[in-house]
């Protein structure tokens, strides 16, 4: 075994209770910045089912001929902003109708001619919902002379646009917060560690061992440390989502990558720590 | 093999540490360095360490030469020079012999050559039996000699100890220098920073250099020579 391996789990062997400790500041930082991230995640996870909900209606006159719809759905669906067209008639906008206003039906149901107009609804692709776009897909089909009317909710959309930009911004500038606030508990938390290992440090030096041969054991002790402290803090983080699921409310997980992002910048931020740690104690004799 | 030459150093906030120092130290010899705390005793053994360089002038030991060593050839020097302190520097979570094998493992040394280099050298400073004990459980003088032991482990050319006997009880301080002569006695140079005068007295057959206020006031090796001249 090389000897930095080995110095390292001598180093925890000494002294366990401040290599957990280490482990647990590690930890439990990080498990605050990954209960922001589910937070922050289950939040645009939420304006993005709102989104996709973003719906264009045109409404098509009577006399259109069924080769001109046909033709004109084929083109909206060429669009690089549409996700998927889909056609209702008369008949079923009036079945839906009654269905969704049951206090009507009466009055539906009296009727001779039907008046509901059939339409064309266009659900959009993610990343195109945003007003600009829908406005340009919008525009388009006003543009067929068998269109009378286009719908979307504009107001609607602006308020979600609103949102989700005070979403982005307080999540940026919140998270920004905790994580730096982890990154100095962890980096206090590896320099007391190897802090209390100065002494060694320097007798190391006085014997004549090599920068690198001094620093090599705290490098892999700051890297473990990180690695523990993401992974228990990853640990923590489900548990408090499956608890959340179970108590509250359904909340989704955080995607794999972010967990793996985060574990990562708990092990690399360790390494970085421990190296600017044991940096200043070569420094001195 | 060790020669300073017109040696000043500074520092910034406590002023002049040593002035105009020069000697040169042969191969084999034993030397006092004595003096008022804070004559610069101190200095000067950090200087032969590296751990600093001279303000002014040239520290020089074996090929080393402070005026154009590179960081990364210090180890290589500190591997040359065993260092002994006042207050024994070890680790308190090691056992004695843990302490020395300390000393080989960061050095680099091969694994199945450790353990049988450790026996022999706390054999040599007295030490065997409680080669399993941790420094708390030793008295003063026996952890100075554990610090003695990984002083030596790298088998080093010259022996540098500072205030080696200043915390331990007369009987523990006749021990340890009784090993240090020993340790001359096989070759090995030791230069030993001391006040206390009484021993450099009882011995005057080693060299003394005596220093005050960052000079070097008197070197009996210097005087010996004028002596020896006017006879």
């Amino acid at each position: 075994m090389p000897y930095a391996v080995r110095e390292a789990l001598t180093a925890f062997r000494r002294s366990p209770l401040l290599a957990v400790l280490s482990v647990v500041a590690v930890g439990f930082s990080l498990f605050v910045v990954g209960l922001f991230g589910l937070t922050a995640h289950n939040i645009r996870r939420a304006i993005e089912r709102i989104e996709e909900r973003v719906e264009i209606v045109a409404y098509l006159r009577d006399d259109l001929a069924p080769e001109q719809l046909k033709l004109a759905q084929e083109e909206m669906a060429l669009l690089p902003e549409v996700l998927e067209v889909r056609h209702v008639s008369k008949t079923e906008a009036l079945a839906t109708a009654m269905r969704e206003m049951e206090e009507f039906r009466d009055v539906f149901t009296d009727l001779e001619v039907n008046p509901l107009p059939a339409s064309l609804e266009l659900r959009l692709r993610p990343g195109s919902r945003e007003p600009k776009a829908v406005e340009r897909v919008a525009a388009q089909l006003r543009a067929y002379p068998f269109v009378e009317d286009v719908r979307f909710g504009r107001d609607w959309l602006d308020k979600i646009v609103f949102l989700r930009r005070i979403a982005g911004g307080a999540a940026t500038i919140i998270g920004g917060a905790f994580a730096a606030v982890a990154a100095i508990i962890i980096a206090t938390a590896i320099r007391i560690a190897v802090f209390a290992r100065r002494e060694e440090i320097s007798i190391m030096r006085l014997v004549g061992a090599t920068d690198g041969f001094v620093r090599r054991p705290f490098l892999l002790e700051g890297f473990v440390t990180g690695l523990l402290g993401g992974v228990l803090a990853a640990g923590l983080t489900y548990g408090a989502f499956r608890l959340v699921e179970a108590a509250l409310i359904r909340i989704d997980w955080l995607p794999f990558a972010w967990v793996v992002a985060g574990v990562a910048a708990g092990t690399g931020f360790g390494f970085l720590s421990s190296a600017v740690a044991v940096r200043r104690h070569l420094r001195a004799l | 093999m060790i020669k300073l030459t017109s040696v000043h150093k500074e520092y910034p906030r406590s002023g002049v540490a040593l002035r105009d120092v020069s000697f040169q130290l042969r191969k084999g010899e034993f030397v006092f360095l004595t003096g008022h705390s804070g004559a610069g005793k101190s200095t000067i053994l950090r200087l032969l360490q590296m751990a600093e360089r001279p303000t002014a002038g040239e520290v020089r030991v074996l090929s080393f030469s402070s005026a154009t060593i590179r960081q990364r050839d210090i180890p290589q020097l500190r591997r040359r020079l065993g260092v002994v302190f006042q207050d024994f520097r070890l680790l308190h979570d090691r056992t004695a012999e843990e302490n020395v094998a300390f000393a080989l493992e960061v050095t680099g040394a091969r694994r199945s050559a450790i353990a049988p280099k450790v026996g022999k050298l706390l054999a040599q400073v007295g030490l065997a039996p409680k080669a399993r004990a941790y420094p708390d459980e030793l008295s003063g003088g026996e952890r100075q000699r554990v610090a003695i032991a990984r002083a030596l482990a790298n088998d080093p050319f010259v022996l540098l100890a500072d205030e080696p006997t200043g915390n331990l009880d007369a009987w523990a301080a006749r021990g340890v220098f009784d090993l240090f002569r020993e340790i001359n006695a096989m070759g090995m140079t030791v230069i030993m920073a001391t006040h206390d005068l009484d021993l450099v007295r009882a011995h005057p057959e080693f060299r003394t250099l005596e220093m005050s206020q960052g000079a070097v006031v008197f070197d009996s090796a210097a005087e010996a020579a004028v002596e020896a001249e006017r006879v």
